[in-house]
């Protein structure tokens, strides 16, 4: 009993275990069942139940209800789509002018709202990738086909590379200095040598679109919440379950309302990018000191004047951080939205990868990473840099960097009509490498590829076969047999004994949530890799992280590859896995390790280095070893820390694991992969993404309650 | 009075959901713990005082005394739950927001503990912040900020950020931002607080400097009773939102109104407080000593001088007539005795 008083809450955990898994035996999988048959499809077959709600017919295959709830949200996705289609086609017709035919027709108000932002965004999109490769499109905006080719000069030249390169570098060298310039510079010149230019280039204009207008939008909506408890209150629950919602997901729906191509692309990217901007605006406004407020508004500002003149500037560096945040899911979703038809860097990659032409798809793939850095890097800069006082500069420090660039501009342009008289036949390299014709080592890698696969195939395969029969087969197995039932037991009572009624209630409804869809069974598969995935990275990352620590420089080294790895798309980290693994589960489990090692790795270094140094201090004084300090003083202070990073490990490896259905998996991602190609998929895309978050937040949601608990117990902030 | 520039009539401070209907229901009758059971804090209770023309008032208060929110009421950046505030005569409660940052722009500013520059603006920018804010063309306003900057002494400094001056001199430009549109009103809150010991006495004599030529209407807020003593021409001490005395230095270092206060004045100096004229008896036909002192001069200056005689010291006034008398018993009774006697 005094054992029983003193560990109350092992007690608990005990008896949540044994009710878990007397429920686990209790309830047998109904022998009818079989997996891979999807349960709300629209097969007819005798041997399927049915109800009826809201007029909409769901199918489904009846088991025990103890083992699988019957899918009573099954009409979800079907209501959803039928809603978006009424919305799209039917909802309130007017008459709009239609410049094209030049009379009025009627259309539903959605439809030429959604085709009114559709043709915006394609002529801003078309526009800046004209001022960069050339084109006609913006002179046909502005007049007609037939104006354009009636004047054969009538078209934006587009900017020899060289200008953007140089461009980029003075860039990079206004924001931080030589060393990034050099960078800059190199990137440029790698880019363009290696044929990736054009590519590159659509990419580059696709997020010159998208995260500025992310930004506007973010920082107006930050700005708003900021103001008013209301509107904070309303964005809360989207900004968590946007964090959490696999980006790829949201494809689907944008995909029904705007089509395919760059603007839906866009548009799309503006949801996912706009949420951290938000965040991160409220971030920095809540830093302002009430006391800057106050002299702001005894100076007698004006609500419009304190936002610009005082809130804003003063919460800067917070608001470029964002910016820089925006930047990088832009350039992610640049990459992932090739699925929707975006051209670019991703559009070559998704392309390469589908031929399993694994050299083609590691050249662009290094082109995206070497982008990504260099973007994360400028944006950092930007928000790290102070700001200069010009009050005694002469004109020419001044204006250096525009001279600079005038003469890059003279130059380049001299250099490229020099290159038309010298490149008379063929393409005109000094302006612009034409996409096959520069360097390529396509060939080199796939012949390393090749190498490999001869060389260690036995390996390889031995490996392979082990794993999966082994260990992941096993562990399908396993999880696959947790009836929903006893799930929701042990979900709900994990949030109780963490919690209390209110995380209880919390975590149990995210969870009926899912179990109620038609894809309970896809969710537990998706659970199954994410545990793999987040258990293997936490081993590595915790022993990384602590080893790391122990020195100055390792530390630094280690933050500063976290930096670089979590700056690269998650889609490039299939090309290595595949180009090892080919198309299997291994592949895909071990891109999910190597993504999600890097927030568990990341956070073991900072929570470790959270510990004050005075206690360090205090704890050597006392004359404790090494070990002794790390076990008994470091590890039991920086946990909560660390915990948070198994929050990030867990949505990382959630992200991976449902990207991971471009392999093939079996999972949730392999249905809103699936989603994409469908045209009724609108719905079904949204509900499964919002199953994957639910995953990620019932997570989030007992680890986060812990850790405010632990660290109140702690008394750390 | 008729020139109070500042005007406190009854002024609460209530915080929580309900707080003004609870004050209703008070009737006056403000208790703070029973309003701490239903969910409020109270901040100023009953506050009623004057300040006129060209005087300095002092608040001097603890932590959580509620000096602070006061002097936020009356500048309004909190709204008061009850009472009336006028400033120059104006309704200050009933103002609407237009008129109010009227009010600021022009007739009010305020020096924060915390400095409260802004990050981005060199000190001439902080300091042409405000007439800026106005719409003043931007070589007017940097003229004036150049003159400011000369004013509080950081000439050759003007170019730089905030985060590159020590305590004393960002303090100097929070001094120089709130002089800027010529106030005729000047809040000060916790001015010095932040400031080492060293800097803070060079400071609080530059900030007699000024005011000795710039003749401002003073609220001054301070945790700091020799401060107080120091700057005021009059004291509020307040606790637990309530003005427990308000009244001229000498008088309340002479006669605390409550136990509260005595705690403060027991171990002030009163030589250095007090001036003749607080411990003068009446003039008498008694024959005096050669020896006169006028009544203004602080008594540690005359102190020994007065001790060296044996009769009675004259006290004089500007017109050298006589307006009282100091024996020297009289001097070494409040110097040493007069602890004892009050406690």
């Amino acid at each position: 009993m005094e054992l029983l008083k003193k560990y109350p809450k092992l007690f608990q955990w005990l008896f949540l275990l044994i009710v878990f898994f007397a429920l686990c035996f209790a309830i047998d999988v109904p022998e009818t069942y079989k997996f891979i048959r999807g349960q709300a499809e629209f097969i007819k077959d005798p041997n399927q139940s049915f109800y009826i709600l809201f007029g909409k017919e769901v199918r489904y295959y009846a088991f025990d209800n103890f083992w699988r709830l019957p899918p009573l949200l099954g009409w979800l996705p079907i209501w959803i789509n039928d809603g978006l289609f009424f919305l799209l086609n039917e909802w309130m017709p007017m008459e709009f002018w239609d410049s094209a035919t030049q009379e009025y027709k009627t259309r539903p108000l959605v439809l030429q709202i959604s085709r009114n932002i559709t043709a915006f965004m394609t002529f801003l999109i078309e526009f800046i990738r004209e001022i960069l490769l050339g084109g006609v499109e913006t002179i046909v905006a502005f007049t007609s086909w037939n104006f354009v080719s009636a004047y054969p000069w009538a078209k934006l030249p587009g900017l020899p590379w060289t200008i953007v390169a140089a461009g980029a570098a003075i860039l990079a060298y206004k924001l931080s200095g030589k060393g990034l310039a050099i960078f800059a510079g190199l990137v440029m010149i790698y880019i363009s040598v290696f044929g990736q230019w054009k590519p590159s280039m659509q990419t580059l204009s696709f997020i010159l679109v998208a995260a500025p207008l992310s930004f506007i939008f973010g920082l107006s909506l930050g700005v708003m919440a900021y103001k008013s408890k209301r509107v904070e209150k309303a964005l809360y629950p989207i900004l968590l379950v946007m964090q959490t919602m696999p980006q790829y997901a949201v494809l689907v729906p944008a995909m029904v309302l705007f089509g395919i191509g760059d603007h839906a692309a866009v548009i799309i990217t503006m949801v996912v990018a706009i949420p951290p901007m938000i965040l991160l605006t409220l971030i920095g406004l809540r830093g302002v000191s009430p006391e800057v407020i106050e002299a702001g508004k005894m100076s007698g500002c004006s609500n419009w004047q304190l936002l610009t003149e005082v809130l804003i500037p003063t919460a800067r560096r917070d608001i470029l951080i964002g910016v820089n945040q925006v930047i990088m899911v832009c350039f992610s979703m640049a990459v992932i939205s090739a699925f929707i038809g975006a051209k670019g860097l991703g559009w070559n990659l998704l392309l390469a990868l589908n031929q399993l032409n694994i050299g083609l798809a590691l050249e662009a793939g290094l082109c995206i990473s070497l982008i990504a850095i260099l973007l994360d890097k400028m944006s950092l800069a930007w928000a790290n840099k102070q700001t200069d006082y010009f009050g005694n500069l002469t004109f020419y420090e001044r204006y250096k960097n525009t001279i600079f660039f005038g003469g890059a501009v003279l130059i380049g342009t001299i250099l490229a009509i020099i290159g038309s008289l010298f490149f008379k036949e063929g393409f005109n390299y000094l302006y612009e490498v034409p996409h096959n014709k520069g360097i390529s080592t396509a060939d080199f890698w796939n012949k390393g590829v090749d190498w490999i696969f001869d060389t260690f195939f036995v390996y390889i395969k031995a490996f392979n076969t082990w794993l999966i029969t082994e260990v992941l087969q096993p562990m399908r197995a396993l999880y696959l047999r947790m009836p929903a039932v006893a799930t929701l037991v042990l979900v709900v009572g994990a949030g109780y004994i963490i919690g209390g009624i209110r995380s209880a209630l919390t975590v149990g409804a995210l969870t009926l949530f899912i179990a109620l869809s038609p894809w309970w069974d896809r969710a537990l598969v998706t659970t199954y890799m994410a545990t793999f995935g987040v258990v293997i990275s936490c081993t590595i990352g915790f022993i990384v992280g602590t080893l790391c620590q122990q020195n100055k420089y390792t530390t630094n080294f280690m933050l500063g590859v976290c930096d670089i790895f979590q700056t690269f798309p998650s889609f490039v980290y299939l090309i290595p896995v595949m180009m090892l693994f080919g198309v299997t589960d291994t592949s895909v489990l071990i891109a999910v390790i190597v993504y999600a090692t890097i927030p568990a790795t990341r956070y073991t270094i900072e929570g470790l280095r959270s510990v004050p140094p005075a206690l360090h201090d205090a704890a050597t004084m006392s004359g404790v070893t090494k070990f002794q300090r790390l076990f008994k003083i470091e590890f039991p202070l920086a946990f909560p820390h660390m915990m948070l990073g198994l929050n990030q490990t867990i949505v990382f490896a959630l992200f991976m694991v449902i990207i991971g259905a471009f392999i093939g998996t079996e999972d949730l991602g392999q249905y809103i992969l699936k989603a994409l190609s469908d045209k009724a998929g609108g719905g079904k895309g949204l509900v499964l993404g919002i199953c994957v978050a639910f995953i990620g937040l019932i997570f989030d949601n007992l680890i986060r309650t812990w850790v405010e608990q632990r660290k109140k117990h702690l008394g750390i902030d | 009075m008729t020139d109070a520039v500042i005007k406190c009539e009854s002024v609460y401070k209530i915080f929580g959901t309900n707080a003004k209907k609870m004050l209703q229901e008070a009737n006056g009758n403000v208790d703070a713990k029973t309003f701490q059971e239903n969910g409020c804090i109270v901040g100023v209770n009953n506050a009623s005082f004057e300040v006129s023309k060209g005087e300095m008032l002092v608040v001097m208060g603890l932590s959580g005394s509620g000096k602070s929110t006061l002097l936020r009421c009356i500048s309004r950046l909190t709204d008061a739950t009850g009472g009336k505030i006028y400033i120059e005569g104006l309704d200050l409660l009933s103002l609407k927001e237009k008129e109010l940052i009227e009010l600021r722009r022009n007739k009010m500013g305020m020096v924060f503990q915390s400095f409260a520059l802004l990050p981005h603006k060199t000190v001439l920018e902080n300091i042409a912040f405000p007439l800026q804010i106005k719409g003043i063309e931007t070589e007017k306003s940097i003229n004036k900020a150049m003159d400011m900057v000369k004013l509080v002494g950081l000439d050759g400094r003007e170019n730089y950020f905030p985060r590159e001056l020590s305590g004393g001199q960002q303090q100097r430009v929070g001094i120089a931002r709130s002089l800027a549109v010529e106030p005729d009103i000047w809040f000060l809150d916790e001015p010095f607080s932040a400031l080492d010991p060293l800097i803070r006495k060079e400071m609080q004599d530059e900030f007699l400097r000024l005011q000795e030529k710039l003749k401002k209407t003073i609220m001054f807020i301070t945790h700091d009773f020799d401060e107080a003593l120091k700057l005021a021409d009059r004291i509020a001490i307040m606790k637990d939102g309530i003005i427990e005395q308000l009244d001229t230095p000498a008088k309340i270092v002479l006669n605390p109104a409550t136990e509260y206060v005595k705690k403060f004045t027991e171990e002030v100096p009163r030589e250095k407080v007090l001036i003749i004229e607080d411990v003068m008896d009446a003039p008498t036909s008694d024959n005096l000593s050669n020896l006169k002192v006028s009544k203004d001069e602080i008594i540690e200056n005359v102190a020994e001088k007065i001790l060296s005689q044996e009769k009675s010291v004259g006290v004089i006034d500007k017109n050298n007539k006589i307006v009282g008398t100091v024996h020297p018993s009289k001097i070494i009774h409040t110097v040493f005795g007069g602890r004892k006697e009050n406690s």
